[in-house]
């Protein structure tokens, strides 16, 4: 039973390295746009085509 | 009759009325558009179209040059960075609405190498911009932003408040208060069941490390509490914030002393519960408007620099403090006025409506004073300065003191009524049962006394008003009506009576309704328009958009004379179209409303009158809006709608000519009186009104325009919507009212269990987070309910 203490022991430093991983993520500003990326990602980077059609309306 | 197809500008999607421009077999509105298309067809960008039809806004407005942006001192207070080969600014550009804006936004080092990156921060509307400033310099990059159809809004008061807000550290202090409370649940859970005696060892070992959670909890995340109370007894205030405290630091030390003294389970997993809990609740009220700002002052309206004319006739960009008494200054049209000054040259008519709430332009001849914060309309005019910026006529009302004074008597939000009898009582009966216990048992007495102050610490009541707030203005948000926080919702509620602002309020700003008094044929109609497109007279722009675009044909020796009208020979017969006196010869007296005479060789056609457009549904908002409001019209325009609005307001609730100090005084006025005033208005003149009433809110019909400092900002188009926002208002209350005594029969019965002295860990760690969960159930089901009811969601 005594291997609870260890199993503990290792929940906890598994929670703190999320914690840290938070902070972390905090820290470098990817909470302070959370809408912009979720476009971003939608669009191509190599998006020139030369001549667009007429979006039909 | 020639026959209209609506085409739709390729670039910004409006209905194309002038003349033809049409390119690669696409149409546009304006050459702006089409210049705008053209750079990013140059430039491979065309697939800024692809992405969402019509993507541009529109280009007929004039451009604005941004050559200040290079005076050093503007320059530093606009850029946040800066080395020798990389400079970063951030730019606001209210145009950002798409995700083809974000596209080419990020993509603006294909059109000039100089820039390096951008980032797009779409609900700021924001851009961050990195640029090489050995290749490009500031005004060249806001001049190619503005090529782009992307101007970007550079306005004093962002120049002087650099300072971004002070970094908000809720989330961390969530993240680690959900923590040290996840963690302490998993460690309680076995003594919630039971530990058989061959387990004992662990239970320590459970509580010591319980407790180590708790002193980040409580030291980190809970400290702001302590804070808070502190400071506010300090002041003599007894809010919510002291029983808070109070219970926080009971639980602490109770869970500490049984741990050091054996005397079983402590309250760790009820300690950061709690403050979990109530940091959710904090956070949850705090609904941030980034691309709104609610604290707008004069300087946002006003230029960040002005063309000043040196000695030497040569034209410089002054920054606006920097304006001295005796300054040359050149308005151009559509420019705003950014000092009280003498007109030197030039022809002025002066719009003055978003600062006194004249809805028609004011000609001034030469030699005449013009106030501070009109707008130019026509061609360049010359000024000499006679007062400095911030001793202006506009500018001195926000000397006054409802500018000074923080906002302390405000309506009592209900939740600090109620907080300030909770925490007596509470001191009170909590002290009364050590006294009742102390001579028995004094051991009992600690526990019941320590006991109360943690099963009565109101959790439930402290989330009870941000839960519904949340959610109220949420609703309030979907139907475009945007509040500063959630005290506005209550002072929504408690007030009784409405003022109206006129101009840009009741009626629509810069719409008009005209109308001619007998019929005109198309041969009319060609002469009028034709000779009325070589005004930039503000009336002759209004008839020309009234009948629509005509044939060319030719007109010949084309004369405007200032403040009358104009005359021309179109073939053989002379047209004169101005005023009634310029025209007939005779003059008109009880004018209402302006008037513009037309005649044609010998035939007079009679007149086109424009009247101000009231919102569609004015009449019935005010007879929606229950009758026991009062309901006034303050205006600064002349009593020129005083009949039409006499059918909707009481006749001596009318009140015409009003200026911005006279408007605030009315509603000081009324106030002592013990009224509750919802001020409505929307320009720089209802600013000291709103700031003074119990609930200003600022109407406009485009929600990126200037908006005065406000507790509310309303879209024009939700305007019908305020009988049912003001009845939702009172719903959220009552909501909060309701879900008050919900809490505190949880706490009646805690207490009662506690003053025996029986209260054990297990019960408060059942009775707190169950009555927080029926308090947010019951808080957003009946708020989502009320909207319901009030037909403000479907």
């Amino acid at each position: 039973m005594s291997t609870i203490f260890f199993l503990i022991g290792c929940s906890v430093v598994l929670a703190l390295i999320f914690l840290l991983a938070f902070f972390w993520a905090h820290h470098d500003g990817q909470n302070d746009d959370l809408y912009t990326p979720s476009v971003r990602i939608l669009l191509d980077d190599d998006g020139t085509i030369e001549d667009p059609e007429v979006p039909k309306k | 009759m020639a026959t209209l197809t609506k085409t739709h500008c390729f670039h910004c999607g409006d209905i194309c009325i002038a003349e033809e421009i049409k390119h690669d077999d696409k149409n546009f509105c304006c050459n702006g558009c089409y210049q705008v298309y053209s750079i990013l067809i140059n430039s491979k960008l065309g697939a800024y179209y692809k992405l969402n039809p019509h993507p541009g806004d529109t280009r007929k407005i004039a451009d604005k040059k941004f050559s200040y942006l290079d005076e050093p001192e503007i320059e530093a207070q606009l850029i946040s960075y800066k080395d020798s080969h990389k400079t970063i600014v951030s730019f606001y550009i209210p145009a950002i609405h798409c995700s083809s804006c974000i596209w080419l936004l990020e993509r603006l080092h294909t059109i000039n190498p100089g820039i390096i990156e951008n980032r797009v921060d779409f609900l700021k509307k924001q851009v961050d911009i990195q640029f090489n400033q050995q290749q490009i310099s500031l005004s060249e990059v806001a001049t190619l932003l503005q090529s782009i159809g992307y101007e970007p809004l550079i306005s004093l008061q962002d120049v002087v408040k650099q300072n971004h807000q002070a970094k908000d550290n809720l989330l961390p202090k969530i993240a680690v208060a959900g923590f040290c409370f996840g963690n302490v649940m998993l460690l309680s859970f076995p003594a919630y069941f039971g530990l058989s005696a061959a387990d004992k060892h662990f239970g320590t070992f459970f509580s010591l490390l319980s407790i180590l959670f708790c002193i980040p909890a409580v030291l980190y995340s809970g400290i702001d509490y302590f804070k808070q109370a502190y400071y506010n007894l300090k002041n003599g205030v007894l809010n919510i914030d002291f029983p808070l405290a109070l219970g926080i630091l009971v639980m602490f030390l109770r869970t500490l002393s049984a741990y050091i003294f054996n005397l079983g389970e402590g309250f760790a997993d009820s300690l950061t519960g709690l403050i979990f809990f109530l940091l959710i609740g904090k956070f949850i009220q705090k609904k941030t408007y980034y691309h709104l700002s609610f604290e707008r002052d004069y300087r946002s309206f006003f230029p960040v620099a002005v063309q000043v004319i040196t000695d030497e006739l040569k034209e410089i960009s002054v920054p606006l403090e920097k304006l001295k008494q005796g300054d040359r200054i050149l308005v151009k049209n559509q420019e705003i006025i950014p000092a009280d000054a003498i007109l030197l040259k030039g022809d002025a008519a002066i719009d003055f409506s978003f600062v006194t709430g004249e809805s028609e332009p004011i000609r001034k001849i030469v030699g005449e004073i013009i106030y501070a914060g009109g707008k130019q309309t026509g061609s360049a005019i010359e000024l000499e300065v006679i007062k400095p910026v911030s001793q202006s006529y506009l500018t001195g009302l926000w000397n006054n003191e409802a500018f000074v004074k923080p906002k302390q008597d405000k309506i009592k939000t209900f939740s600090s009524k109620v907080s300030k009898i909770f925490s007596i009582a509470l001191v009170m009966i909590s002290v009364g049962t050590l006294l009742y216990w102390l001579p028995q048992n004094w051991q009992l007495g600690l526990n019941a006394f320590t006991a109360i102050l943690i099963v009565a610490c109101p959790c439930a009541l402290a989330l009870s008003t941000p839960f519904t707030m949340a959610a109220a203005l949420s609703v309030f948000d979907k139907n475009k009506f945007y509040l500063k926080n959630t005290d506005v919702v209550e002072q929504l509620a408690a007030i009784n009576s409405i003022v109206f602002d006129k101009t840009g309020t009741v009626t629509i700003a810069g719409e008009n309704g005209v109308t001619f008094s007998s019929n005109l044929n198309q041969a009319d109609k060609e002469i009028i328009s034709n000779i009325c497109k070589n005004s930039t007279h503000p009336l002759s722009q209004k008839i020309n958009s009234f009948i629509g675009s005509q044939k060319a044909i030719k007109i010949e020796e084309y004369c405007e004379i200032p403040g009358a009208g104009m005359t021309a020979l179109v073939g053989k017969e002379l047209v004169g179209i101005g005023s009634c006196f310029f025209v007939t010869g005779q003059t008109k007296t009880n004018a209402q409303f302006p008037e513009v005479h037309v005649k044609i060789g010998d035939r007079y056609l009679g007149y086109f009158a424009i009247r101000q457009k009231f919102r569609p549904d004015l009449n019935k908002i005010l007879t929606d809006i229950d009758q026991n409001y009062q309901t006034y019209l303050l205006s600064g325009d002349t009593d020129q709608d005083a009949e039409a609005l006499s059918a909707v307001f009481k006749k001596e609730n009318l009140l015409f000519k009003q200026s911005p100090q006279n408007k605030l005084d009315f509603i000081y006025k009324k106030q002592q009186n013990n009224t509750r005033i919802m001020m409505i208005g929307d320009g720089l003149n209802d600013a000291g009104a709103l700031k003074q009433s119990d609930a200003g809110i600022a109407v406009t019909d485009h929600i990126n325009n200037f908006t005065p400092g406000s507790d509310a900002i309303l879209d024009g188009a939700s305007l019908h919507l305020l009988p049912k926002f003001l009845r939702f208002s009172k719903s959220a209350v009552k909501v909060i009212h309701y879900s008050f005594f919900i809490s505190l029969s949880y706490n009646l019965v805690g207490i009662s269990i506690a003053m025996t002295g029986q209260l054990s860990p297990l019960i408060a760690a059942i009775i707190m987070p169950l009555s927080t969960v029926t308090i947010i159930s019951f808080t957003s089901i009946a708020t989502h309910l009320a909207a319901k009811k009030h037909q403000l969601t479907s």
